[in-house]
């Protein structure tokens, strides 16, 4: 559960930043709406979607797939993880993506006092995009374990403690150390994936579950040899972008 | 209307594609690769232990490798 709770809170701080700037150049009311309104669809999705795949969907094909999905997603992550912490890609900055954000909202007419459909939209958009990934993680991991409700429960206290942190610290959500949340959770995800994925085509693991620790430590080993092997070549530094 | 539901169908063939494959489709297929692998080594015990992770290891390194190349301004 550890891995929904990383993913929904790195996924959580990215769309907070885009409901903070809405929030601020459109009106707090339609940002807040449109960000409950993205919720609530993602919340039906995991309903619609997750309970199905438990009932339904015989164990080993679930694992297959879900465990495929799961490593695509996490070696994407680590991919994006490595050439980060190496150099060869700007880090994600938050402040530059309210900047924008904020720059972009204020060319859109003007505020309406009640309802701002602008602000909706943006907010609706930026949490349903950025909460997708999650929904997916907290269907893989949940239905593959039967553990839906814990993991969705996991996903939602992460957006909850992100959601009160944005609040405290408001705009200096960049120092939330996403890269390496970003990293720890794509090494959990692809240590999942390689195991459910053996599991369900009929690999059998030496020591069973405990066999993901190997698998974690494997992925973590090579991202601790891989980013300094990237950061030898790596350009002068870049300037964060969103 | 079933112009409306092939727009829709495209769109969500678009998003999914973008979402799983995106502008990384080696580890798309690296993924693919691991499946197969995964299946047809099954019954080999110690093998697919070893090969399996090895195949995901090996297809990350060489994305990033890849991605180093890639993403570098100017390259």
């Amino acid at each position: 559960m550890l891995a929904v709770f990383g993913a929904s809170a790195v996924e959580m701080v990215e769309a907070l930043t885009i409901v903070l700037a809405a929030g601020t150049s459109r009106g707090w009311r339609s940002a807040l709406e449109g960000a409950a309104a993205a919720l609530g669809v993602l919340a039906a999705i995991v309903l619609v979607v997750g309970v199905p795949l438990i009932r339904y969907v015989p164990i080993d094909a679930l694992r297959v797939v879900v465990g495929a999905l799961l490593l695509t997603l996490g070696l994407n992550w680590l991919r994006k993880a490595w050439l980060r912490a190496s150099g060869h890609k700007a880090m994600h900055d938050e402040d530059l993506i309210y900047a924008k954000t904020v720059e972009e909202l204020s060319h859109d007419g003007p505020v309406r006092a009640q309802r701002d459909a602008v602000g909706f939209a943006v907010a609706f958009k930026g949490v349903f995009l950025e909460g997708t990934e999650v929904v997916l993680i907290v269907i893989s991991l949940g239905a593959s374990q039967g553990r839906l409700g814990l993991a969705a429960a996991a996903a939602a206290a992460a957006a909850v403690v992100v959601i009160v942190v944005g609040a405290i610290v408001a705009r200096q959500l960049s120092k939330v150390p996403e890269n390496a949340i970003k990293l720890t959770v794509g090494v959990m995800l692809s240590s999942f994936g390689i195991f459910w994925v053996g599991e369900g085509a009929g690999v059998h693991w030496p020591g069973s579950d405990a066999f993901l620790f190997v698998l974690v430590a494997l992925f973590a080993g090579s991202s601790a040899l891989a980013i300094p092997w990237l950061r030898r070549s790596a350009p002068a530094p870049i300037g964060a972008v969103g | 209307m079933s112009a409306a539901i092939s727009r829709g169908l495209r769109a969500f063939g678009r998003f999914w594609w973008e979402f799983v494959v995106g502008d990384t489709p080696e580890l798309f297929v690296a993924t693919l690769v691991v499946v197969a692998v995964s299946f047809a080594l099954a019954s080999l015990h110690v093998v697919p232990v070893v090969v399996v992770p090895a195949v995901a290891v090996a297809s990350l390194l060489w994305s990033a490798a890849r991605g180093r190349v890639r993403e570098r301004p100017g390259a």
